[in-house]
């Protein structure tokens, strides 16, 4: 019987002050596609760590230019260092991909709720990724590789655009040659050296080897993407609320005071950005919310 | 001075001995905020006499429609609400937040320092001391407290007026936050005026009202005089032409997120951002990141923003509210709805500002009505179906 907690996480007690970035310097900027690109950072006090649980974001702010929430990517046991992966879509991310390493920017952060990743223990774990949505995922990869034998299945099935698009090309490769992970990968159109599977991410889901019955599913990319996927997990016999799901809006706060991140009575900063299914279901049905 | 001042009792301060009540706040460190005539409005401002304040005014409202009218007699509190709510005291409109520096390969950040000289509020309405309510809700008792707003409502000293009269655009009585003032104030008055005398009843609420009353020349107030501020209250809700039917508000804009009115709204609705403005209870903000000429320094600014504006819900591909219909949704759902999920009270505190300053009249009372007497497309579709199994 699967049945996901909310976990709220952070709160006024752990930040001194959530409006104020913090300084951190760039270790290593890695192209990932020609659109995105992953970030490693280093907080400028040496003994700082930065903890946080898979499915958190942070506030980044580039000197002078702008602030933008994004998703962490990294290693959660591994808190000497801060990862993100972002796509080029605005000014923010434009100048956040010309940093070099040495380079500064600040972090506000972490926010919001996680991934189930501990209510997901003794279960079968589907990970559903549509495009950049896989960054926020990877964490949870990192959690569950690193407790394996706490977990049942894991299988991960990813869609994105093309052959050219895939994320963390190498670590998947390298995650697919393990005996106890599965990687289904699909995308919009291949190319003549593509013999995997080609449409949505969705048409995955009836095949893929998971128990439904003991299943919990975490899902992120776009929100029709997301609508969709839970109905087809339910089809398999996935229960409503063993999946969750991870939100995206307009931030400026983080911390549910700016009030631009409402979907429906939801502040997708605080309350989210992990919601679980039930908690979305009728609202995403909906145009414009 | 002889007289020992008790909570229990209400007072009668003369309106010739009013300006003691401002002296006195000024003189123990308030800066003293109250109305006053702006532009051809009641403006809530800095004041420090009597004269100060809009006396012999008041104010006719109705739907996009505001102004001034000579009254005919000496009132100091003869209007009914100021344009802007006191928000802009306490949440101003535009805060820095903090300033960087650049300097060895990084940068420094220094937050600003909270400055606040404590407040004193004259005249703050039933209503208005409920949206200051609410807004202590969001910004003080939620997961995060909000410094700027802690700062300035800390100390703050609150001296309630009751309505005299009801404004035409006013349906408090109809969410439960007046006419009369009960809860939330340091001390409440009640202006009694004919040609004869001119007086304030006063009710005291806090210690620290108390002992402001203490430095008064106050009598202690007869039994006809002390059944003022309900008799005069009551009357006023009596004036009130508007109202909100709150019965089971909350499912009723759930259920009724699709619904034709919404695009009939959107053929009115200008996107102006006016009722967000003026709301008292509207609370949010944006965020502007600048630097200097020479890019060395930079700071972060926080505005008041709307839901109406295109750029409020921008993500990366587009706003995901483009139309005019879904962002009023957005607003009046979050306001008489979402909000009851999110808070555990109605954004709306009957003050009728949106209705004043919506500058095509729209009217959320009316609004919300018209989407009770028609059927969404969620119920209207269950109808059909029900129809066809029949």
């Amino acid at each position: 019987m699967i049945n996901l907690t909310k976990t709220p996480l952070m709160t006024q007690k752990q930040l001194a002050n959530p409006m104020q970035p913090e300084p951190f310097r760039v270790k290593r900027v890695m192209k990932e596609s020609y659109d995105t690109f992953t970030l490693e950072l280093e907080p400028i006090a040496s003994e700082r760590l930065f903890t946080f649980v898979p499915g958190q974001f942070n506030m980044l702010y580039i000197f002078g230019v702008g602030e933008i929430p994004v998703s962490i990517s990294g290693d959660p046991n591994q808190p000497a260092m801060l990862v993100h992966t972002t796509r080029i879509v605005g000014s923010v991310t434009k100048a956040m991909s010309k940093l070099k390493a040495g380079d500064v920017l600040g972090v506000r952060g972490p926010f919001g709720t996680g991934w189930p990743v501990s209510d997901a223990e003794g279960c079968d774990v589907i990970l559903v990724a549509g495009g950049i949505g896989l960054a926020p995922l990877r964490p949870v990869l990192y959690q569950t590789l690193a407790h394996r034998d706490r977990y049942g299945k894991i299988v991960l099935l990813y869609g994105t655009r093309s052959p050219e698009d895939i994320l963390f090309r190498k670590e998947l490769e390298k995650w697919r040659a393990r005996f106890d992970l599965e990687i289904f990968v699909t995308v919009d159109y291949g190319d003549s050296d593509w013999h995997g599977n080609v449409g949505v991410v969705t048409k995955l889901i009836p095949k893929a080897p998971f128990d439904a019955l003991n299943a919990v599913a975490m899902v992120c990319g776009p929100e029709v993407m997301m609508r969709f996927t839970a109905i087809e997990l339910q089809k398999r016999g996935v229960r409503g609320d063993g999946i969750a799901l991870s939100m995206e809006r307009n931030m400026k706060c983080a911390i549910g005071l700016c009030g631009h991140c409402q979907f429906g009575p939801t502040f997708i900063c605080k309350d989210g950005p992990v919601f679980t299914y039930p908690q979305l279901q009728s609202w995403l049905a909906q145009w414009e919310v | 001075m002889t007289l020992n001042i008790s909570s229990n009792t209400k007072y009668v301060l003369e309106s010739a001995d009013f300006q003691q009540l401002i002296d006195v706040l000024v003189d123990m460190g308030y800066r003293v905020i109250g109305p006053t005539l702006d532009h051809n409005a009641v403006t809530y401002d800095d004041i420090t006499s009597v004269t100060d304040l809009p006396i012999g005014w008041t104010d006719e409202q109705n739907a996009a429609t505001y102004r001034l009218i000579s009254r005919a007699d000496e009132a100091f509190f003869g209007y009914v609400i100021a344009p802007q709510s006191w928000k802009k005291f306490l949440y101003p409109s535009q805060v820095r937040l903090w300033q960087a520096t650049l300097a060895n390969g990084s940068f420094e950040v220094a937050p600003e320092p909270e400055k606040s000289q404590p407040m004193a509020f004259i005249g703050v309405r039933a209503c208005e001391l409920h949206a200051i309510a609410i807004q202590d809700k969001i910004f003080l008792e939620g997961d995060y407290v909000d410094p700027t707003y802690h700062a300035n409502r800390e100390n703050l000293f609150m001296v309630a007026v009751n309505c005299g009269q009801a404004g035409g655009t006013c349906f408090c009585t109809s969410v439960n936050t007046g006419p009369k003032v009960e809860t939330g104030y340091d001390l409440a008055l009640t202006e009694v005026i004919d040609p004869e005398t001119h007086y304030f009843v006063v009710e005291i609420g806090t210690e620290r009202g108390r002992q402001v009353v203490e430095q008064l020349s106050v009598r202690a107030a007869d039994k006809r005089e002390a059944k003022l501020p309900k008799s005069i209250t009551d009357q006023t809700a009596t004036q009130m032409k508007r109202y909100l039917n709150t019965d089971g508000i909350k499912e009723l804009l759930y259920a009724n997120f699709e619904n034709a009115r919404w695009d009939d709204i959107a053929q009115r609705c200008l996107a102006c951002t006016n009722c967000t403005m003026v709301c008292p209870t509207c609370f949010c903000t944006t965020v502007e990141d600048m630097t200097d000429l020479t890019g060395q320094q930079a700071e972060r600014t926080r505005k008041w923003d709307s839901c109406f504006t295109m750029d409020f819900s921008y993500i990366h591909g587009g706003s995901v509210r483009y139309t005019s219909k879904s962002r009023y949704r957005q607003w009046m759902t979050h306001k008489l709805a979402t909000w009851i999920d999110q808070f555990g009270t109605l954004g709306c505190v009957g003050c009728g500002r949106c209705i004043t300053w919506c500058p095509a009249g729209i009217d959320i009372t009316a609004e919300l009505e018209a989407i009770r007497q028609t059927k969404g497309t969620a119920e209207a579709k269950k109808e059909v179906s029900n129809e066809n199994v029949g």
